[in-house]
């Protein structure tokens, strides 16, 4: 990834309203070539919809987007050579066999015979459906479906793939598998955009961050980055009965107590000092701790804030 | 490559999954056979003897029923035709909801690929129900007059009929927001044949409703195929059939092309 690269994905003013409602608001996108981007947001914070406008499905109301160097309004034949797919929800030929599922995007991509039953032959494999291939695609699981549709998606050699909620839905393991393979085609050198509702999955998989809310892009940087636009982490305090906690809020200033659980949210960067130092006002006030863990911040703790503060900022004045 | 090529290209590609979808799922294109065999039995076994004299074709039992065979089958292959148009609005309308023409519209594929492998493989499908309805009719004793000439026009109208249902229900099937509505807006060409001439002479018909079936398009399509099949003169029917044909292919044709094209979401 180098600053001269062009990058694979450009949006300026990005936007699109159903109506009086505006579901995607002036949004700016920058993805380097041969990086991952992930679109983080809630159900309904417009991530599908920024998908479909980079992928030519729909047409913004007013903004530019270029992805892999075509804008998608002017030239979306170039565009459509350029990216692969792969939708919210799982869009294979449930009559036909997996097998037969990919030898219809090798066709459509004009492989020929022989490369593309070459090509079929090697994502069956790669994506563990050797077995299942004869099966008619209806009687696969959810994550053999979700595998299948990657692998669709991957038959043309896209150099920029979009993935929208790649792991929605998914179990654990299938969830793994998915990110192993969005890891795999990075090293590839391909470009990812991937959305997510999961924070670990942005945080794991991605570059950069997008922090999209009701249509407008909120926060944007690296995970590190976002992290560090929220204070800090915590410590979270536990006490045997309610003269402890009484005890510790007394000596913590700036600590958020909750008498029901019989615990105390205190601030803290997570440093040893910070630690040591703590330790040493709960002894003095002579609190009984039953229970000490300690929070480094997180994509959650990002999220809460960003989203928080800009419901309060939509907020009419009380 | 051409964009010709590209779009003949993708289309027959397109064509192979839907015959293979045909093949996969057989019991699709029976269940839009069933209802016209159906149909047939019960207009010749039990109305037949009546409606046969009633037409005045030949005396009254058996002869009158021979005789309304003879008379109906060319609305029933009508209706079988339009039973398979509506498949395929709700073929397509599946796409749609499982995201299947998504895929395709971020490919670079001819646009109208998607659409014309439906089309081509629905006039397949119509003529295979076709020539299922025709071989019951057979057994049933009917006997058309018509010599090779006649059977290769009424199979080529009926193709163009087919051809001009499909584009049409196509268009349904991308208007339509889920596949039940897919598979009830098309409905209506089902049962035209019966407000036309498929069952009875529209003459026989009270005046308004004769009024509309000799100008709806059934009419002439079901007199045209009647003469080519029993081998008496065509007419104006013919022309006038191949005419609603072409006229209701560029229409479909244009409101499905609009509706694949559109980018709204
Ligand atoms: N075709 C449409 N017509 C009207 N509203 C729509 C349409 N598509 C999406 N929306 C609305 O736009 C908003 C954003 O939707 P979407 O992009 O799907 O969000 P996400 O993918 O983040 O869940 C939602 O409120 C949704 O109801
Ligand atoms: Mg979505």
């Amino acid at each position: 990834m180098t600053e001269q690269s062009d990058p694979a994905i450009v949006t300026v003013g990005l936007r699109k309203a159903y109506g009086e409602h505006v579901v995607l608001d002036d949004a700016d996108l920058r993805v380097p070539a041969g990086s991952v981007y992930a679109l983080l947001g809630p159900n309904g914070a417009g991530k599908t919809t920024t998908v479909n406008i980079l992928s030519t499905l729909v047409a913004a109301d007013a903004g530019t987007a270029t992805v892999a160097g075509h804008d998608v309004a002017r030239d979306p034949d170039a565009v459509r050579a350029a990216i692969g797919v792969t939708g919210q929800f799982s869009a294979v030929d449930h009559l036909l066999t997996g097998r037969e599922n990919l030898r219809l995007m090798a066709d459509l991509h004009h492989l020929g015979r022989a490369r593309g039953r070459e090509r079929v032959e090697e994502l069956l494999e790669r994506f563990g459906l050797t077995e299942a291939a004869a099966r008619p695609a209806a009687t696969y699981s959810g994550g053999m479906g979700r595998r299948l549709d990657l692998a669709m998606t991957l038959i043309g050699t896209p150099r920029v793939i979009f993935l929208d909620e790649p792991t929605t839905g998914l179990d654990p393991r299938s969830r793994r598998e998915v990110w192993r393979f969005v890891r795999e085609l990075v090293r590839g050198g391909v470009t990812i955009f991937l959305t997510t509702q999961y924070l670990d999955e942005a945080d794991q998989l991605a570059d950069r961050v997008g922090v999209l809310d009701d249509g407008r892009l909120v926060a944007e940087g690296t995970p590190d980055e976002l992290k560090r636009l929220v204070p800090g982490g915590h410590v979270r305090l536990r006490f045997a009965d309610a003269d402890g906690l009484e005890a510790a809020a007394r000596a913590l200033a700036g600590s958020t107590r909750d008498d029901q659980a019989l615990s105390l949210q205190v601030p803290a960067d997570g440093s040893l000092a910070s630690l040591r130092d703590l330790l040493a006002r709960l002894d003095a006030a002579a609190a009984e701790v039953q229970d000490l863990s300690v929070h480094a911040p997180d994509l959650d703790d990002v999220f809460l804030a960003l989203t928080d503060r800009s419901a309060s900022r939509k907020a009419p004045p009380a | 490559m051409t964009t010709i090529v590209r779009a003949a290209t993708d289309s027959s590609t397109m064509l192979r999954r839907n015959l293979l979808r045909m093949v996969r799922y057989p019991s699709m294109t029976l269940m839009l056979v069933g209802m016209p065999i159906v149909f047939l039995l019960l207009f010749v076994y039990v109305f037949g003897a009546t409606l046969g004299a009633g037409i005045g074709a030949g005396g009254s039992g058996t002869d009158g029923r021979t005789a309304y065979l003879g008379y109906v089958v060319p609305g029933i292959l009508l209706m079988t035709v339009a039973a398979a148009a509506n498949g395929t609005a709700v073929t397509v309308s599946m796409d749609m909801t499982q995201g299947l023409i998504a895929r395709f519209k971020t490919m670079p594929i001819a646009r109208v690929a998607v659409l014309t492998g439906h089309v081509v493989g629905n006039v397949v499908q119509s003529l295979i129900g076709v020539a299922v309805v025709l071989g019951v009719a057979l057994l049933l004793g009917y006997r058309p007059a018509a010599g090779p000439l006649g059977w290769l026009g009424a199979t080529g109208l009926l193709a163009l009929i087919a051809f001009a249902m499909t584009w049409l229900s196509v268009a349904l099937g991308l208007v339509a927001k889920n596949v039940e509505s897919a598979s009830n807006l098309p409905m209506p060409l089902t049962f035209l044949p019966f407000l036309g001439s498929g069952f009875v002479p529209t003459d026989s018909l009270p005046v308004g409703l004769a009024w509309f079936a000799e100008h709806q398009p059934f009419t002439p399509m079901i007199e045209g195929v009647r003469g080519l099949l029993s081998g008496t003169p065509v007419g104006s029917a013919g022309w006038l059939a191949v005419g609603w044909s072409v006229l209701i292919s560029a229409l479909g044709y244009l409101w499905a092309r609009r509706l694949y094209d559109r980018r709204t979401g």
